[in-house]
């Protein structure tokens, strides 16, 4: 199947178009990338939610309580779950469908797993493409699942317009050690598994820490929620379409949508960048060399890193003049 | 442009009611170690579901293991299943307790591969590189 083919079926909520349509814009095939351009005047109806946190908070199991009391509401449903890959083998292992069961004979329910692909990049570039896959198909609702650390979070944070931030009662420590961050791009804030000791007190951690982080449009609300359980979802979907409706029509809305697509196109053109330049240096033979001069200490890394990027750099000069 | 050789992503699934996954986990790992993305679904899958999951996540190889002796009325519904969605260009290989009298007619309903307790997960590994559908 080509791109235009695929697009349309993809938009008439064929299942296989949208699944093989994913696999193209993950393995970043010309057939994705026309795909993309093809569907992007048909996204932006979606109701698009990322789901963050550390490992171990709850996650999943929050992402299919929200999903069902989605399909309650009678919404729709598109899953995007990502998990890490190997740094060494690059393999991975993907069991988010494992706590979806309930959710895996509904036809309303679309979920997509996804691996990191680790440090090679590029999963905030996926992440995007994908959740626009699945608002082109038609889903009213789309989650996206993310690994919960680091700066690739900050980024893929840009692909959906409602971050919820789960974490647990247990996290005290934790919640400390995120002040900056992942603080910052929460909507919403959970705190799961709130049947156990210390859940005020989380709430009134995270509510001291929103407290220093100033006023601004939108005040993050804290919620408590027993995901397994399926208590506390009705105010936690609440509180998300409370903020799409933010989103949408307050005062600041069109200022905040453009500041969301251009760290869009940031976060899209610094991966890009990033790919382009070390195909390059590698073709060129520049890094090897480079790695032999900072293992044997007669280079320092930083100034290997300058030098990489002036050979990558005089490499396309010379390129485009040829041409 | 691909920056990168794609994974062969797998689905591994337990259909029918025998809880015993170990070796299931066994093979998802070997083949996670091998560069493979590797989807597991958990126990009591039923051949709907692992369709379902197979057309999802757009795999390329379904791997099932099953341990209960449905494998004559399990297998060919998935095959069914998978049929009924137009998944039909997956590989399909089996493991658990499967007689050997069964082998051929296993083969016959579409399973490439058979294999039973003992097996080394390099012959696995192998025969999942080799027999993988081009995908993209």
């Amino acid at each position: 199947m080509d791109a235009p083919d695929l697009i349309a079926r993809l938009r008439e909520g064929d299942r296989r178009a949208l699944a093989r349509s994913i696999t193209h814009v993950e393995a970043d095939t010309a057939i994705g990338r026309e795909i993309l351009a093809g569907i992007y005047p048909h996204t932006g109806r979606a109701i698009t939610i990322g789901v963050t946190g550390s490992a171990g908070v709850g996650k999943s199991t929050m992402v299919a309580a929200l999903a069902r009391e989605q399909r309650r509401r009678g919404r729709t449903v598109g899953i995007v779950a990502v998990d890490p890959s190997s740094p060494f083998s690059n393999g991975a292992i993907l069991g988010d469908r494992i706590r979806m069961q309930s959710l895996t004979s509904d036809g309303g329910v679309f979920m997509r797993s996804m691996a990191s692909r680790g440090n090679l990049g590029g999963l905030s570039e996926m992440a995007t493409g994908v959740v626009d896959l699945m608002d082109a198909a038609g889903f009213d609702v789309i989650i996206l699942e993310t690994v919960g650390a680091g700066q690739d979070e900050v980024e893929v944070a840009t692909a959906t317009s409602t971050t919820v931030l789960v974490t647990t009662p247990a996290g005290g420590d934790e919640i400390q050690s995120m002040k900056a961050g992942l603080m910052e791009i929460a909507q919403v804030m959970v705190v799961n598994k709130s049947d156990i000791a210390g859940a005020d007190t989380a709430v009134m951690q995270l509510k001291a820490l929103l407290a220093i982080a100033g006023p601004r449009s939108w005040e993050p609300p804290i919620l408590k929620v027993v995901a397994r359980d399926d208590q506390g979802l009705d105010a936690l979907v609440d509180a998300i379409d409370r903020h799409q409706t933010h989103v949408r029509e307050s005062e600041h809305a069109e200022a905040e949508r453009r500041a969301l697509v251009q760290s869009q196109i940031v976060a899209l053109a610094r991966a890009s960048i990033e790919r382009h330049t070390l195909a390059t240096a590698r073709e060129q033979g520049v890094l090897a060399g480079l790695v032999e001069e900072v293992a044997a200490r007669t280079r320092d890394p930083r100034d290997a890193a300058e030098a990489l990027v002036e050979a990558v750099r005089l490499h396309w000069g010379r390129e485009a003049a040829s041409r | 442009m691909t920056t990168q050789e794609r994974a062969i992503r797998v689905l591994i699934a337990k259909p029918g009611l025998d809880g015993h996954d170990r070796g299931a986990k066994v093979v998802a790992r070997a083949l996670r170690d091998a560069g493979m993305e590797v989807i597991y679904t958990g126990i009591r899958q039923t051949p709907q579901m692992i369709a379902e999951a197979a057309l999802q996540e757009d795999v390329d190889v379904v791997g099932l293991s099953i341990l209960s002796g449905a494998h004559l009325e399990l297998f060919p519904r998935v095959v069914e299943e998978l049929k009924s969605r137009g998944v039909e260009d997956v590989l399909l290989f089996a493991g658990g307790i499967i007689p050997q009298d069964d082998i051929p007619r296993v083969n016959e309903i579409g399973f490439k591969g058979v294999f039973g307790p003992g097996t080394n997960t390099n012959d696995i590994i192998e025969f999942v590189r080799n027999n993988a559908p081009q995908r993209v």
